[in-house]
């Protein structure tokens, strides 16, 4: 868990290209094309009205320099250039609230930048890196638990904005938890008790579909981690590097 | 001109008016013909809703069928490891009915609160997670009732991908294989909130707490009914049918007043990636477009969602904005917990409010709750815990 909860400077989001005007065409033509080759991009994006509705109903337009309506704009007509900057400086500001669904050219905004920040982590651009910068533990907790925060995440450090009500959890949280009736919920370190069996198949799910890669790309402290973690149990569920 | 206009419809109160859907003229397909077809096809394997169900309409006015019982419970990372009243209630609720319940440990996360932040998987990944809950919950005959809006979400999306992307059905197919299961789709996607919609009249018979003095601020959570929107159920008399029905439906039954406010369709703030590790946003977002124009214009005693992240973000956030003086101070719970309390369910053993953030005593004690005796009943029965006398609370003791 980050400790620090970090504030993004408010600073306008520079849509001249100029910042990266050395970055060759081909790469960022290269990044344009993976998005709209990937499944999903047919049922997020059919043209753009440039209306604006999107943009009106988004949180996050509201509290940084932040535009569904330009993005979805600018992959609409086709500008790499554009394209290129906003997956770098923007795309991560999104709440992924999809209230930008109700676009009446039915795209969904939202689910754009899901498939353009996926790009963007599959490239390790510099972007992503900053984004998951103070991530890298939940990724894990998710990925070698199967549940995405745990009781013993609620740690004074880790949500100081949150009062004092976190310290007396986490200094209460062995009891607490055993004062839970449902017998699933008695744990600290996942959400709820999971199966040995179902940890296993989770791990064979995460290498064969090749999301174990993406992590080798982003984060490879991370990736030897969880390659630790997970090895060790897969083995002894008796699968080997094949996962045979 | 203007002669054949029927002016006189045009300008009737919408309620004259009256609203009627014609699911024939849905702008979408219905999900359930195309998963048949692939049914038919040998492509995969729907799992049943089970009888006894309740059939309500969805958003374009299709049937959509509600299990009451034999339900497979899909569990929240989030309610469970922060706010875990919210699911005690659900199971609670459950047990109090006398309806049969599963809460599996074959079950894992979603995993999409972390493939909405940080984008670190794949369709693939996300539906093979899917499939694997869903066959999971298939082999015990019982059929998944998901407690989170996010799983909810995203498992329409993933439906969607499933039902037109052959290439992807064929890797999903193949990684099922691996690990001895099959590609199995749930005939409906089904959000607890909407289960307890529909035992809504149960609750009411058996409520021995009145609410008839309460306030509240509804918030609906936005992968519920935005995101994948035709799931959600819309009733005729609840919002006239141009809101999503649950959590007010529940609330009116209960003898709840529900105030409406002007940020109702906005956002909570949660954001995904932003409340854990830039959550200033969060915090400033719901308090500021959610909170505070509930308490100008509704001045609720409780706000009342229905996901893990609404409850988290809405309630947390609260005691930054305090400390800014900003006009913030409302209890935050969910549907499941608000129907518990109204059957008379402990607050700390069964609701777990201990575990929330802002205080809620003056609500309790506006339901004439004595605050302090239930707290007390809740610490002696830490002690036993804590002397070793009782390993955990059990249902028998959160009753007595
Ligand atoms: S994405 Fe849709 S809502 Fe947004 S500007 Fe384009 S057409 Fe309008
Ligand atoms: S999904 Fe992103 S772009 Fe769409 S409304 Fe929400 S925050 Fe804005």
């Amino acid at each position: 868990m980050a400790s620090n909860v970090t504030s993004r400077p408010s600073t306008a989001l520079d849509l001249t290209g100029s910042k990266y005007r050395d970055i060759p065409f081909e790469e960022k033509e290269r990044l344009f094309a993976e998005v709209k080759a990937d499944m999903r991009f047919e049922d997020v994006l059919y043209g753009c009205y440039e209306c604006g509705i999107c943009t009106a109903a988004c949180p996050s337009a509201r509290f940084y320099h932040f535009s569904p309506r330009i993005i979805a704009q600018a992959v609409a007509r086709e500008d790499e250039d554009l394209v290129y900057t906003l997956m770098n400086d923007s795309i991560w500001d999104c709440s992924q609230c999809f209230s930008c669904d109700r676009c009446p050219r039915h795209n969904s905004p939202g689910g754009l930048i899901t498939v353009m920040r996926e790009v963007a982590v599959r490239n390790g651009l510099q972007t992503a890196r900053d984004a998951l910068e103070g991530y890298g533990r939940i990724i894990y907790k998710v990925m070698s638990t199967g549940t995405q925060v745990s009781p013993d995440m609620l740690q004074a450090d880790a949500f100081p904005d949150w009062g004092k009500h976190v310290t007396e959890i986490a200094e209460n949280l062995d009891i607490w938890r055993r004062a839970l009736p449902p017998e699933t919920l008695h744990t600290t370190e996942t959400g709820w008790e999971i199966d040995d069996k179902t940890i296993i198949e989770l791990y064979l799910i995460w290498h064969m579909t090749g999301v174990m890669d993406m992590i080798k790309d982003i984060d490879e402290g991370l990736f030897m981690i969880l390659q630790d973690v997970m090895e060790e149990r897969l083995e002894e569920a008796g699968y080997d590097e094949t996962f045979d | 001109m203007g002669a054949n206009i029927p002016i006189h419809e045009v300008i009737k109160p919408a309620k004259e008016r009256g609203f009627k859907w014609d699911p024939n003229e849905a702008p979408t397909e219905d999900y359930h013909d195309a998963l048949e077809q692939l049914e038919k096809e040998g492509e995969l394997e729907i799992l049943r809703v089970p009888e006894p169900y309740i059939e309500v309409e969805n958003k374009y006015g299709r049937i959509k069928k509600i299990p009451l019982e034999r339900t497979w419970h899909h569990k929240s990372c989030g309610q469970c490891g922060h706010i875990p009243g919210y699911s005690t209630s659900i199971f609670w609720l459950n047990r109090q009915l006398g309806l049969d319940y599963l809460d599996p440990k074959d079950q894992t996360s979603c995993t999409a609160w972390n493939y909405y932040a940080s984008a670190t998987s794949n369709p693939a990944a996300q539906a093979a997670v899917a499939v694997r809950n869903f066959a999971a919950a298939g082999e015990t005959g019982y059929f998944p009732l998901i407690h989170c809006g996010t799983s909810f979400g995203h498992y329409k999306e993933t439906r969607h991908e499933i039902i037109h992307h052959h290439d992807l059905r064929r890797q999903v197919k193949k990684i099922m294989e691996r690990l001895g299961k099959k590609l199995v789709m749930p005939e409906e996607i089904v959000h607890y909130s909407e289960w307890v919609h529909v035992i809504r009249d149960k609750v009411a018979e058996r409520q021995t707490i009145d609410m008839s003095q309460i306030k509240a601020a509804v918030h609906p959570a936005c992968h519920y009914h935005k995101l994948i929107a035709e799931d959600a159920i819309y009733d005729e008399e609840i919002y006239g049918a141009q809101r999503s029905a649950i959590i007010t439906g529940t609330l009116l039954k209960l003898g709840i007043d529900v105030g409406d406010y002007s940020t109702w369709y906005d956002c909570c703030g949660f954001g995904f990636r932003h409340i854990l590790v830039s959550r200033d946003f969060s915090r400033s977002f719901s308090t500021m477009r959610k909170i505070e124009i509930m308490k100008k214009e509704v001045n609720p005693d409780v706000v009342v969602t229905h996901d893990t992240g609404c409850v988290t973000t809405l309630d947390q956030s609260q005691f930054a904005a305090k400390a800014h003086d900003r006009d913030v101070g409302v209890p935050v719970m969910s549907d499941s917990q608000i129907a518990a309390l109204a059957m008379g369910a402990h607050p700390y053993k069964v609701l777990q409010l201990h575990w929330h953030n802002t205080d809620n005593k003056a609500f309790l004690r506006k339901l004439g709750i004595d605050v302090e005796a239930k707290w007390q009943e809740f610490e002696d029965a830490c002690e036993k815990l804590k002397s070793g006398e009782q390993q955990f609370l059990t249902w028998e003791d959160a009753d007595a």
